[in-house]
């Protein structure tokens, strides 16, 4: 398992297709992206339940809700730009307000996008879906956890939006062993100095940053939220309460993703000092992913600096 | 239902939009009015449905793309048996099922959660694409406004439709010539609307008047037999139709009648339903 890295795109491509054997009423999407959201792995294997919308992602959303009246389950897909940001009101007001059962698979999510720059990197996505009532919000870390992410979105009663990205991250999590549950938080490493709450892509960055931290001295805790919205209060208000210092890390905005969400639970109920990393309030621009992880500050190394001298 | 049953059905649902509007003190009476014809013909002659079991998984599906005629939706629904025609009065109220633009989660017979224009089509597009990949032969009926079709999702949805051949999809565009700031022509024109669907695919049928039970039969008649490709039924229309003051009249797109008015138009659709 060591070393092995896999895109979490890849991941739904793959669990769309063992899904679909395993369920009949599920039908997919796309707006023109299937090769780079990878619902072409579902395409070929059920080409007559794929269905090519053309570039036009709003009228896809529209599309998706009226399938799900008539109680199929369907998963749209495009990047999180196009989802989230273009399609925003679409989501909200035919998807979200009657509450269908629609899932969203929105790849290409964040400043691991890469060399298409700052017009696909989308640092917004989690603070637009959250704000939606009844809307599940899912950023998964690897490989693992992204598959089992996908079934759970399936077997859940509402809409739901998966965050996927294009860059291939470390698998973390072990397949025979991990259990996902929608809002439960899982603790990856205990510590009693400070907690580091991270998501997506930048779990297995925090991972690495709390070895660093240890050679120093810090005994750090990491939290892996895959759910940001419902959000897991109990964990983090036990671990805050423990530690006394959180530190979010999300490759988004700091503005109204993780750390919008776990300083509105701290802030609450259990008031403790709060560091944000993420994408500055900013947008990005091109390069290699691995580059502008370090250059944008969620890379371990970064973390690890940050959290030194926040602590 | 025969012509005459047809044409009293309307006036009641003119009555009850009328009642609906001036009971909210807010709410499209224009639209209601003008498409009230259209849709009485589609929930007492054309559609199959059912009020006992609004759910029931064969019905044919009605999605109100412009929503803010809801006022005609509830009363026909009403009318029809899903919910008491005494609720009408509550439309717009604060705690009312009966919400300002449809909602159906909370009201029976409503399809599709519809207001924001240009949602409601591809909802329906994706009702009758479903029906398609699972073999379910149900129909499809969307209603659009003419001022609506300016949204560039309805085209969005046009081009899917007509790629995907899906002749279980009934558009119908409520042609009455008038949105919120004026004339179509005027504010921005969506002319020619029978050329723009038919370079989309769809078979066009055009009525010349939507407000004569006569031509629907024969339009929606039509419709029927098409095959291989939607249908769009553009229709011309009065906004406000059957109340003198309210017809034709862009002003009364979105504003209740006061006492004064709301006696003379009841006045007066009462003697069109003796008539």
């Amino acid at each position: 398992m060591a070393g092995k890295k896999i895109a979490t795109r890849e991941s739904y491509g793959n669990a769309l297709k063992e899904l679909g054997e395993k369920y009949q009423d599920l039908v997919v999407l796309d707006a023109d992206l299937a090769g780079a959201t990878k619902t072409s792995t579902f395409q070929k294997a059920f080409p007559d339940r794929h269905i090519d919308c053309g570039i036009a992602e709003g009228n896809m959303m529209g599309i998706a809700a009226g399938i799900a009246t008539t109680g199929k389950v369907p998963f749209a897909s495009t990047f999180a730009m196009f989802a989230a940001g273009r399609a925003f009101e679409q989501i909200r007001n035919s998807i979200g307000y009657p509450h269908l059962n629609v899932k969203i698979g929105a790849t290409h999510a964040g400043i691991s996008v890469g060399e298409d720059g700052a017009t696909h990197q989308c640092n917004e996505d989690i603070a637009l879906m959250r704000v939606i009532p009844g809307m599940t919000v899912i950023c998964p870390a690897d490989d693992v956890e992204a598959k089992a992410a996908v079934e759970a979105a399936y077997l859940h009663d509402g809409p739901v939006y998966l965050r996927f990205g294009r860059l291939a991250v470390p698998v973390i999590n072990d397949e025979e062993s991990y259990h996902f549950e929608i809002g439960k938080g899982i603790t990856l490493k205990e510590g009693k100095d400070v907690t580091l709450v991270a998501t997506g892509l930048c779990v297995s960055e925090a991972l690495e940053a709390a070895l660093m931290l240890e050679k120093e001295g810090i005994d750090a805790e990491v939290i892996n939220i895959h759910t940001i919205k419902p959000i897991d209060e109990e964990l983090l208000v036990a671990s805050a309460g423990k530690t006394g210092k959180v530190v979010t890390i999300e490759e988004h905005s700091v503005l109204g993703g993780l750390g919008g969400a776990v300083s509105e639970v701290l802030g609450t109920k259990c008031p403790v000092p709060t560091l944000r990393i993420g994408i500055e309030d900013t947008f990005g621009e091109s390069g290699p992913a691995a580059e502008l992880i370090k250059k944008y500050g969620i890379d371990a190394e970064s973390i690890c600096r940050k959290v030194k001298e926040f602590v | 239902m025969n012509k005459e049953m047809l044409q009293k059905t309307a006036n009641q649902i003119r009555k009850d939009i009328v009642t609906a509007v001036y009971s909210a003190k807010s709410g499209h009476p224009g639209g209601s009015l003008s498409a009230a014809d259209v849709m009485t013909y589609l929930y007492f002659e054309e559609m199959n449905v059912d009020p006992k079991n609004p759910d029931k998984a064969d019905r044919d599906r009605f999605v109100l793309s412009k929503g803010h005629n809801a006022p005609a939706l509830y009363s026909c629904l009403a009318e029809k048996g899903y919910f008491p025609v005494e609720d009408l009065k509550t439309l717009r109220h604060t705690g009312s099922y009966l919400q300002g633009h449809p909602d159906m989660k909370h009201i029976p017979g409503v399809d599709m959660t519809s207001g924001s224009l240009g949602q409601g089509i591809s909802a329906a597009v994706g009702m009758a694409l479903s029906a398609k990949l699972f073999n379910e032969d149900y129909r499809v009926f969307t209603l659009l406004g003419d001022g609506e079709i300016q949204e560039g999702q309805v085209w969005e949805a046009a081009m899917f439709a007509g790629a995907k051949k899906l002749d279980n999809l009934i558009v119908i565009v409520d042609n009455n010539g008038l949105q919120i700031d004026g004339k179509i022509d005027d504010v921005c024109s969506p002319y020619p609307i029978i050329d723009k669907f038919a370079a989309f695919n769809f078979k066009v049928i055009a009525v010349e008047d939507g407000n004569d039970f006569d031509q629907l039969d024969k339009a929606f008649n039509e419709a029927r037999l098409t095959d291989g490709q939607p249908v769009a039924i553009v229709m011309k229309t009065v906004k406000g139709k059957g109340v003198s003051f309210m017809e034709d009249q862009a002003g009364w797109h979105g504003k209740a009648p006061n006492d004064d008015e709301y006696k003379q138009a009841m006045e007066e659709l009462e003697k069109a339903g003796e008539a």
